[in-house]
């Protein structure tokens, strides 16, 4: 039940005084609201729980963890005798 | 999809498991918070790639799970009451009440529906309004900004037959709680990301000081997991016991301040019963007085039924890392996910219920994992 998952806004709308959004997950578009991040713009990325946005994702700090993460793997090989 | 498949990249989960394995140098035991990544951890079979000295035991983050057996009963009341629709997320619907489940009282002729969205139970209450809708509002922090919305829309638009019964439980409470037992055994916790992405996580820094321990805000891909397990033991290694966050992309430390404003404009912290754990001082939210009149529990006048737990279920000792499902002698023989005895056997997010589906299957029926 808790799970949320990343999808990408592609239009903003307001319904009823709510900010609303059509959220793209890989091909499935589905409504959510985006009243907690008001900030959100389309292409931005979201993750939804239970038809709520409650976080925008940054693009750059992805981006950085991932290279991050390949680097610290890459030391440990560099000094590996043996593969695992 | 963009941030899921490099987060399921299997080459860069396993060059993190090997670091992990570099780094280890004697037992540690964590505690993954969240029943999505305890779900996550068990599909992908992460437990059993990491060294022996590596015990991962599952916490109570399982909203679907901690909800207290009256609450249960109250919910089962109130549905089987003439002219309610009831609206509850799918997953509650098996989870056994003293007496029956939603799915019976609805066989029985009960007017409940499963909703996505807390707002298409005020949708419903605005189209039925001869009818007294109410939803079942449980979850952490991460469902609370979608549940306190519901009571400002049917506010705003002026529904006076639009209630909701209110089970919220919070993270950092729990936590203390596990930590307080003289039976603990958690050393090192992977927070909960999404609840996290609500919150922020500085209210876990005074806990981590108090308690010595390292905590890691971890996101819910093998590879955030990978991660967050990889950054509690670095910690543990080095015997430093700070907050760290390796879900940058979708985490900060104070979390989403407009989320924070409105929760706090609805609820107020009360102290909350746990299923199979029993009460938490100041653990959960309920509606402030302003709000009262949305309250189902004084609407349907059930606020004094109590329930007595199954003697049989030992669900309490493993949401709070004490006991792995298996070792439940029910497992498995008197509990399975179609015949529940206890909560952690019903959601998807429960132990018992990933333990049952992805290792108790033969290997041809089970899914694929890393
Ligand atoms: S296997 Fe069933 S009875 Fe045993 S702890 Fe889990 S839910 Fe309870």
């Amino acid at each position: 039940m808790c799970l949320a998952v990343p999808g990408k806004i592609i239009e903003i709308y307001q319904k009823q005084e709510l900010k609303m959004a059509k959220v793209d997950f890989s091909g499935v578009t589905r409504e959510a609201c985006i009243e907690h991040v008001p900030e959100a713009k389309i292409g931005d990325y979201a993750i939804i729980h239970v038809g709520f946005a409650i976080s925008l994702l940054s693009e750059e700090e992805a981006q950085q963890s991932i290279d991050l993460l390949r680097e610290i793997i890459e030391a440990g090989e560099l000094e590996d005798e043996e593969p695992v | 999809m963009k941030y899921l498949t490099e987060y399921r990249d299997a080459d860069l989960v396993h060059g993190l498991i090997n670091k992990i394995k570099e780094i280890t140098t004697q037992h540690w035991t964590l505690m993954e918070i969240c029943g999505g990544q305890t779900h996550s951890i068990i599909k992908n079979g992460l437990d059993q790639l990491l060294p022996d000295q590596i015990e991962l035991v599952h916490g109570p983050g399982c909203p679907v799970c901690v909800t207290p057996l009256e609450l249960i009963d109250k919910a089962l009341a109130i549905a089987s009451k003439p002219d309610v629709i009831f609206t509850s997320y799918g997953d509650m619907l098996r989870v056994p009440g003293s007496q029956a489940d939603l799915f019976s009282v609805r066989a029985r002729g009960g007017d409940i529906r499963v909703v996505y969205s807390p707002l298409d139970a005020v949708k419903l209450a605005q189209e039925n309004p001869d009818k007294e809708v109410v939803f079942f509002a449980i979850g952490f922090e991460t469902t609370a900004p979608a549940n306190v919305m519901s009571v400002l829309q049917a506010d705003q638009l002026g529904l006076d037959n639009f209630s909701i019964l209110v089970s919220h439980v919070r993270v950092p409470q729990a936590i203390e709680a596990i930590l307080s037992s003289p039976h603990n055994r958690v050393q090192g916790f992977l927070a909960a990301g999404h609840v996290c992405a609500v919150m922020g996580y500085w209210e876990y820094i005074p806990l981590a000081k108090k308690y010595n321990i390292p905590m890691t805000i971890t996101g819910f891909e093998p590879l955030d997991i990978a991660q967050g397990i990889l950054t509690t033991v670095e910690s543990l290694e080095a015997g430093t016991c700070e907050v760290k966050n390796a879900y940058i992309r979708a985490v900060s430390k104070k979390g989403n301040q407009n989320a924070q404003a409105v929760i706090n404009k609805v609820f107020e912290e009360c102290d909350r019963k746990w299923r199979g754990i029993g009460l938490i001082p100041g653990s959960g939210w309920r509606l402030r007085p302003l709000y009262t009149k949305y309250d189902a529990e004084k609407r349907f006048q059930v606020e004094t039924i109590q329930a007595e737990e199954s003697p049989l279920c030992i669900s309490g000792l493993v949401l709070q890392g004490q006991k792995k499902p298996d070792q439940c002698e029910a497992f498995g023989t008197l509990c399975t996910p179609e015949n529940p005895l206890g909560a952690t056997m019903v959601s998807d997010e429960g132990a018992c219920a990933a333990y049952y589906r992805y290792r108790t299957q033969t290997p041809g029926s089970q899914e694929k994992g890393l």
